[in-house]
């Protein structure tokens, strides 16, 4: 009998090997692996695998760099929490509660871009933000829309407390929207200007009412950064060189930017549209601004208190202070001791400068 | 003796059906072990300890914004809605299933088309449910018995054209009517085959209660995982899976059992898994 025991544990520690090995080991390599999801100001991602550029300065620096798209978001996060890539496009507020959040030393190498109006509320037959007392909200629970409606509730003396939630898959959204009990919703685009279309809808509140608070951003781990900077430098130079052309109204740009316009099923005109409600850092020097503003402190406190407001900030998370948040000037929001969010602008730094 | 013939006493047969769940718990403690040695607030594979935390928390602490102890409340929820939908589907599988397989004329006309809409994946025609239903609880009721209430019909219908024939002329030449034939002899016959297709009709009605709790809602088991996923509280979801799992086994459970009292004369063939 023990022998039997002995043996099947011995087997099922076999069995399970593999899956304790996956995290991402802290070592000088040649091959990284990064993850990203559609989004407006993520589409770039896409066409630097495809157009090659990504190649060429992965050549550079004599590594080779695999940008991966994943259809699910919250998968992409996931995937790079468990240790499958090397950095994942994602927001300031789901890096903090999930990667930082599950002890995941994550750094912002690139800050892509703000929500500007990205995101917003949308009431069916009615006109004033106010009128959402009392209503159902359809919405991705705990998700950035979460975020968007705690943060409108505030400008006019609500709180959840005065609605209900309902957790609906962004996925469904539209048909959602499309059935008489739905009533209120929060979502982003493109699924946010498919619904506004609609003859009876009224977007009372969007992202542009809390500039900066969205923030997109490339994430990649911070000990495979510190291991091999060139991972950081090729990503970063290749994104500045694209940001360069799809900015500019040259054949070149515009090629880009129907690129990814069909990419993310819209066509230039839409892509267009839903650039111009994304507050995008085209150049180096606007991101390395916005990363080193005052304001950027104050937005993470605002996040991570609602992160902890909701019981996200994992088990036995005592305070909102519970995962620290690294500033460029050096401060630190939270736990000095539990830094595991690091806004680091140092490569974007030698993109302004030239240096790459 | 031959290894067939030799059979485990009672004890060693409670210790060998319990050596492959020791093995996973001890295999799933090794590699959580592993996994956090490397980074301590380990998200992905949770120590036993936590998991056991997180489901206490959920069972017992009222949660921060509604009060709610959520663990019972997404439980009752869920339970309600998988037994009003399977009350639904056992229903219908019992009243067409008789129909269907004692009444030619019923079954030219059904069992075609029956044939056809069980094979209809019930998931792809989800965002006609929602509009046709709304997003409520009459949505998500309904998507578990359309996919379990056709594959039950057609099961009951097989049945009740598995009964002898002989019994079937037996009873026309005692002069019984049709309504006495289904009530004396089809519905006895048929009864321990229900409790049969109700406990199989289960394991696709438990998946499509969790994903239709995953597309919109605001409680049950389904909707706990989906919106904990997001950000990857597998000490919340481990445990849920292991509740679900709980609930089901026992519910299939106590339906054999309830076989086994009520129809004893159709539990004389053996053992039975």
């Amino acid at each position: 009998m023990l022998k039997s025991i002995a043996k099947a544990t011995l087997l099922a520690a076999a069995l399970t090997m593999p899956l304790s090995l996956a995290p991402a080991k802290a070592e000088v390599k040649t091959d990284f692996k990064v993850c990203w999801s559609i989004y407006v100001g993520w589409m770039p991602w896409g066409y630097l695998q495809d157009s090659g550029i990504m190649k060429k300065w992965a050549d550079k620096y004599g590594i080779s760099v695999e940008i991966v798209q994943i259809n699910d978001y919250v998968e992409s996060i996931n995937q790079y929490t468990a240790g499958e890539y090397d950095g994942c496009s994602m927001t300031n507020m789901d890096a903090l509660s999930i990667p930082a959040g599950g002890g995941v030393d994550t750094t912002a190498l690139i800050v892509g871009d703000y929500s500007n109006g990205n995101d917003g509320i949308i009431l069916k037959d009615k006109t004033e933000l106010a009128d959402i007392k009392g209503q159902t909200v359809n919405l991705v629970e705990l998700s950035v829309s979460h975020y968007l409606l705690a943060r409108a509730l505030d400008t006019v003396g609500l709180s959840e407390q005065d609605l209900t939630v309902v957790n609906t898959s962004d996925a469904d959204m539209i048909a959602a929207y499309a059935t008489d009990d739905v009533t209120a919703v929060v979502t982003w685009n493109p699924l946010l200007s498919e619904i506004e279309a609609q003859s009876n809808a009224t977007k009372v509140f969007d992202s542009a009412g809390i500039p900066g608070e969205i923030i997109d951003i490339m994430m990649v781990n911070t000990e495979t950064l510190a291991d091999n900077p060139d991972f950081g430098k090729a990503l970063t130079g290749a994104w500045y060189e694209l940001m360069g052309i799809m900015s500019s109204d040259s054949d070149e740009g515009i090629a880009a930017r129907t690129a990814m316009a069909e990419a993310s099923g819209t066509d230039l005109a839409g892509y267009d549209a839903q650039l111009a409600t994304t507050k995008m850092f085209f150049t180096p020097e606007e991101a390395v601004a916005f990363t080193k503003s005052a304001e950027l402190p104050e937005t993470m406190k605002f996040v991570a208190e609602f992160l902890f407001d909701k019981g996200i900030l994992g088990e036995g998370a005592p305070s909102p202070e519970f995962v620290g948040v690294s500033f460029p000037d050096g401060s630190v929001y939270g736990d000095k001791a539990n830094v595991k969010l690091k806004f680091d602008p140092s490569f974007m730094v030698m993109a302004a400068d030239g240096t790459l | 003796m031959r290894i067939i013939n030799r059979k485990p006493s009672r004890l060693t047969t409670l210790v060998l059906g319990l050596l492959p769940f020791a093995a996973t718990v001890i295999g799933y403690a090794i590699a959580s072990h592993y996994r956090r040695l490397d980074n301590p607030a380990d998200k992905l594979l949770p120590s036993l300890d936590s998991m056991a935390a997180a489901f206490w928390r959920m069972a017992t602490v009222p949660d921060r914004r509604s009060g709610d102890l959520l663990l019972w409340l997404d439980t009752y929820d869920s339970l309600w809605r998988l037994g009003t939908g399977m009350a639904v589907s056992t229903a219908l599988a019992l009243s067409f299933g008789i129909a269907i397989g004692f009444i030619p004329h019923v079954r030219a006309a059904l069992a075609p088309y029956l044939a056809t809409f069980s094979l209809i994946p019930p998931i792809t025609i989800l965002p006609i449910l929602f509009i046709t239903f709304g997003l409520g609880e009459l949505a998500k009721i309904a998507l578990i018995v359309i996919g379990t209430a056709p594959v039950m019909i057609r099961s009951m219908a097989q049945a009740v054209l598995d009964i002898p024939r002989e019994m079937v002329i037996k009873a026309e030449t005692l002069g019984a009517s049709v309504w006495q034939m289904i009530t004396r002899l089809v519905l006895p016959q048929l009864l321990p085959r229900l409790i049969t297709a109700l406990r199989l009709g289960l394991v696709p009605a438990w998946i499509f209660l969790i994903s239709a709790e995953a597309i919109a809602s605001t409680s049950g088991l389904g909707y706990r995982i989906f919106l904990v996923r997001r950000y990857l509280a597998m000490d919340v979801i481990l445990p849920y899976v292991v509740w679900i799992t709980l609930l089901a086994f026992l519910l299939d459970l106590l339906l054999l059992q309830l076989s086994r009292r009520a129809f004893r004369w159709a539990h004389l063939g053996g053992d039975a898994l």
